[in-house]
């Protein structure tokens, strides 16, 4: 009668049209120490079943993400970059601004310093223009 | 306007846990059915709660988590099979080797039971999973339909061929008595 019920089960079951109660019993019957000679290859494949569901996950549940540390790191390179080009730059430039005011100072000097030159010269025109009067004024 | 959505407030580590841990085993199953190797199955269940964790202001949104994350399980473990097989390396059986020798130390009373461990690894992928599903994780057939994302009828199938295909190898065995 039992048995009878059984098979009917098995044959549902590898028909996938057994309910999950079903499969319940045939997981208690073959699990189980009555099983029918003939049926016993079947309960190696119940006994494998339970037995598997056994194993566990024992390693730890990661919270720590990993990859973003990596992330953080190549943000604060980026930053790192910028901040040195920005005010690599500025002192590129403040230096490049000293010394074109070196160059102005000096190019200034030596016009001045010709400047100072030329008009020395030019006291001797005066006192050609100097001379040149008194003669005038004698005539 | 007034805001009528209730802010969610932000999980905890603890209650993250307690979601988690009813089924991180069944994730762990999950992939060491379909990478074998107990290590590879590790990382990757971890590699699967990391992403979890990290998409935990959305898991509010989600219906089952449970099944989100085993559907992510399957995703992971098929595309490391994929990768896998396009390099061709062969990880999954040089670690197949060493343990099956540890399960088989674990089985020497009814090895017979490590059998169908051996034979549900020649099944196809959909097949290993769909059973795997059903007869060790206990899911009813919408869940494995929706989590393996397959039509209903295709998981019914899937199941009734992987069970014939167990009970026929089951049988061969005995006959010829190969151990």
């Amino acid at each position: 009668m039992e048995l009878d019920n059984i098979e009917k089960l098995l044959e549902k079951y590898f028909e996938a049209e057994t309910t999950e109660a079903e499969e319940q019993i045939l997981r208690d019957y073959f699990t189980g120490d009555s099983v029918a000679e003939h049926l016993k290859e079947y309960s190696t494949m119940f006994s494998y079943f339970s037995h598997a569901k056994e194993e566990r996950f024992t390693k730890q549940v990661p919270l720590k993400p990993r990859v973003n540390y990596y992330k953080w790191i190549s943000v604060a390179a980026v930053a790192v970059m910028v901040f040195g080009i920005y005010f690599g730059k500025s002192y590129q430039e403040q230096r490049e601004a000293e010394y074109a005011y070196l160059q102005t100072r000096k190019a200034l000097g030596l016009l001045a310093s010709n400047l100072d030159r030329g008009t020395k010269k030019v006291a001797y025109l005066n006192e050609f223009q100097e001379t040149k009067e008194k003669i005038y004024k004698n005539n | 306007m007034v805001n009528t959505t209730i802010d969610q407030p932000i999980m905890t580590q603890s209650e993250f846990l307690n979601v988690v841990m009813p089924f991180k085993d069944k994730l762990y199953r999950m992939a060491k059915r379909l990478l074998v190797s107990s290590e590879e199955a590790e990382d990757a269940t971890q590699e699967v709660l990391l992403k979890l964790w990290t998409k935990k202001k959305m898991m509010s949104e989600y219906r089952n988590v449970e099944a989100f994350a085993m559907t992510m399980t399957k995703n992971f473990c098929l595309d490391r099979l994929k990768s896998k097989q396009s390099g061709t390396l062969k990880l999954v059986h040089s670690n197949y080797a060493d343990e099956s020798v540890a399960l088989q130390k674990q089985l020497e009373v009814n090895d017979s039971v490590s059998w169908v461990e051996k034979i549900m690894q020649e099944l196809p992928e959909q097949q290993k999973m769909v059973l795997q599903l059903r007869d060790i994780e206990d899911y009813n057939y919408d869940e494995i339909a929706e989590l393996l994302e397959m039509q209903p009828t295709a998981v019914r199938v899937a199941l009734s061929r992987a069970r014939k295909t167990v009970r026929k190898k089951l049988i061969e065995k005995h006959s010829y008595g190969i151990g």
